[in-house]
């Protein structure tokens, strides 16, 4: 190829390779936005890792050497029960067990007791994962000096323990039983109302009525409105329906509960039905409208009628959507927060719910709660509690991957 | 059966058609009625929060002057103006949405223009973890993590450990992957042509982009925009743990001021009683939330729906 030239030539060559370098920089620029969204996420998982374990100074009154031979967390429960026969008074010992017998408590309970009781731990820092490993002398050199009597510790705040003891009022004793159990209680009502509710809606928009039809119309844009109005404003419909008008209800005296109100499980788990329940219709739509529609005309031609159509053909084939729908639905209700304050989740329990009639606290009340105490150990559980949210969160999300990629068919 | 039988065929299949199916009117009108009950719930939210709000209004000590024109909130001594709160309100949602909108763009063109299928497959996770988060993880981020931060950069004395920057920074990055991904549909749907039309020129990518691709879908990112704004405004759990307790008229970043939201979520913490002006109040201010946020969203989907049309 002949060389071309002309008068502009360098200039124009200039010209397109400083449009391809702003194209180079600007390229970098939009991927850095990714690689924050990729740190920051880093960052805050980091972040609560960080907070959940590390070192820890504290003090004793009693030394736990002193108590028994063994270390104290390799006794069995008969010995439990005599190391606390043996340091506690008669009287203290006596009213733990009119509050519960002794001998119906667990392994972990008991071990509670006796550190709670007797070697009465005080925590008088905390210090994150992070700094823990990496300034270890540091730390060892503080606590020699702010608290000459502490002993340093490496603690994981996250532990088999942490899940099966109730709240406490002492961040060293407190677990998340009664949170995690009322998490799974909210979120069992609340698809129990969403699922039949929402597919029904989905149902009626896909199959029955009228595309066209104005009165459609208007649900579907109410329902996408619905799926944007803040979660705090279901949580004031909640108190205003659920906790309030419907009291008699909600809180049991209907049938023959009479030791609460209106806040309860029930309420709450409604609350959260109503507001994951445009979440499972756009859903539910979504999965019906990917059904064929050769599949429903082979069941019309052979004289199935509308209803005998839906339920045998379109909705087996839209289940895997639907599912994978409601368990997406499920972790938008475990994690939100605001309605529950709202509808009046109560922060201390201890007592796990026995119904739906019950007092109920849930896992990121409690997060909340801990999260806004201003010691140290208290956002260290809030660090292990955001841990238990975010596994139960995967774990709900990994179901729905699979379930997505082992029943979806491509047509 | 005999009966019919002894009909003539053409009889035979009119009574088939014209046989009344009981069950089959019953299954459609009651998912008519489940289908009806989500209007029904728009319903109930705006009688339920316009009832309250009105017997808050009706209250001697409020007048909607004082309401929406005066900017102290002091249910203890009768002072009721909204601004103290939607000041904070403003604030934050105005931090957020200058994170979230750059970033958020980016995030699409790159998402939508650049990468390789592969590094899509890669990335748009990421985001969807993001959005996945429950908020009040993203409050503990904001105070333990991002007010720290923040503290150090403009001195810890003039900051304190709450305040609205750092709320705002954060509510930014869980409205990234909203605008992101909202963004991205709409860069996507603008047509192959205009793309293959601006190559031809000569344009570089970077030129198909930001001079054909983003003004062809202005509206779908403005929509992504509203959605953004609505959601910052309505989100709760960031701003009650990180932004401060406390009503503040304040625009500046560096305060601690208390949102619509987190008063709502710290007064209705307690065993509120029901029927005092406390009470009440919260419905006025969930009221006009509700209905700053349904406008926003109505204003979006109709911006949606005529791109939509645009392109069809």
């Amino acid at each position: 190829m002949a060389k071309l030239t002309y008068p502009e030539k360098n200039e124009l060559e200039r010209f397109v390779a400083a449009r391809y370098r702003a194209g180079w920089i600007w390229q970098f620029i939009f991927l850095s936005a990714l690689i924050f969204a990729i740190l920051s996420l880093s960052a805050l998982i980091l972040n609560v890792i960080d907070g959940a374990f590390g070192y820890v100074a504290y003090e004793f009154k009693k030394d736990p050497t002193t108590i028994s031979e063994k270390p104290l967390d390799e006794l069995d429960k008969e010995e439990l029960i005599a190391v606390l026969q043996t340091n506690l008074s008669r009287g203290a010992y006596n009213k733990l067990e009119n509050e519960k017998p002794m001998d119906s408590r667990n392994e972990g309970e008991l071990y509670n007791l006796v550190i709670e009781r007797i070697i009465q731990i005080k925590t008088r820092q905390t210090y994150p994962l992070f700094q823990s490993l990496f300034e270890k002398e540091a730390i060892e050199a503080e606590v020699k000096e702010l608290y000459p009597e502490a002993r340093l510790e490496f603690r994981s705040w996250l532990t088999p323990t942490f899940l099966a003891t109730p709240q406490s009022s002492r961040a060293e004793f407190a677990g998340v039983r009664t949170a995690l159990l009322g998490s799974i209680w909210l979120v069992t009502i609340a698809i129990g109302f969403a699922l039949p509710v929402g597919v029904g809606a989905a149902v009626y928009l896909q199959e029955y009525s009228n595309k066209k039809n104005i009165f459609n119309r208007i649900i579907q844009t109410n329902i996408n409105n619905l799926a944007g109005v803040p979660s705090i404003v279901y949580g004031m419909l909640g108190l205003a329906i659920f906790v309030r008008a419907f009291e008699a209800f909600t809180s049991g005296a209907m049938f023959g509960i009479t030791d609460t109100n209106g806040r309860t499980i029930l309420s709450a788990g409604l609350t959260m039905g109503v507001l994951v329940l445009p979440l499972v219709i756009i859903n539910a739509q979504e999965a019906i409208k990917a059904v064929p529609d050769s599949i429903r005309q082979a069941a019309f031609g052979v004289g199935a009628t509308r209803w005998q159509t839906v339920w045998s053909h379109v909705l087996p084939n839209a289940l895997p959507g639907i599912l994978t729908g409601s368990i997406l639905a499920m972790s938008r209700a475990i994690g939100e927060t605001a309605p529950l304050i709202v509808v009046g989740a109560s922060t201390f329990i201890t007592m796990d719910p026995q119904s739906p009639f019950t007092k109920f606290t849930a896992l990121p009340i409690q997060i909340y709660q801990w999260t806004s105490r201003a010691q140290g150990e208290f956002q260290a559980i809030a660090a292990a509690g955001i841990l238990v949210l975010l596994g139960l969160l995967i774990t709900l999300n990994a179901t729905a991957i699979i379930l997505r990629n082992r029943f979806q068919r491509r047509y | 059966m005999k009966n019919s039988l002894s009909q003539s065929p053409a009889d035979w299949t009119q009574s088939l058609r014209r046989k009344l199916r009981l069950g089959e009117g019953m299954v459609e009108a009651s998912l008519f009625g489940v289908g009806f009950l989500t209007i029904f719930i728009t319903l109930a939210i705006t009688i339920v929060l316009g009832d309250q709000a009105l017997l808050f209004f009706a209250e001697p000590e409020v007048t909607l002057k004082e309401f929406f024109l005066t900017n102290t909130w002091q249910p203890q001594i009768g002072d009721f103006g909204i601004w103290a709160l939607v000041s904070a309100t403003l604030t934050t949602s105005a931090i957020a949405i200058s994170v979230a909108l750059p970033l958020g763009l980016s995030a699409a063109i790159y998402l939508s223009e650049y990468a390789s299928p592969r590094a899509r497959s890669l990335l748009k996770p990421i985001l969807e973890t993001l959005a996945g988060i429950p908020t009040v993880v993203y409050g503990y981020f904001a105070l333990l993590f991002v007010s720290p931060i923040v503290r150090n950069l403009f001195g810890a004395e003039k900051v304190g450990v709450y305040n609205m920057l750092s709320a705002g920074l954060v509510m930014g990055i869980m409205i990234l992957p909203l605008i992101a991904s909202m963004s991205e549909d709409a860069l996507s749907a603008v047509p192959n042509a205009l793309r293959e039309a601006a190559y031809a020129m000569g344009a570089t990518k970077l030129e198909v982009s930001a001079q054909v691709l983003v003004p062809a879908a202005f509206s779908g990112i403005g929509a992504a925009v509203i959605v953004g704004i609505s959601r910052a405004v309505g989100e709760t759990m960031i701003v009650a743990i990180a932004s401060g307790a406390g009503p503040k008229f304040s625009f500046s970043p560096l305060d601690a001021a208390e949102t619509m939201t987190g008063h709502i979520a710290r007064i209705s913490g307690g065993d509120l009683p029901y029927g005092t002006i406390d009470y009440t109040s919260l419905f006025a201010i969930a009221l006009m939330l509700f209905l700053v946020t349904l406008v926003l969203n109505l204003i979006s989907q109709w911006i949606v729906a005529k791109f939509r049309e645009q392109y069809e």
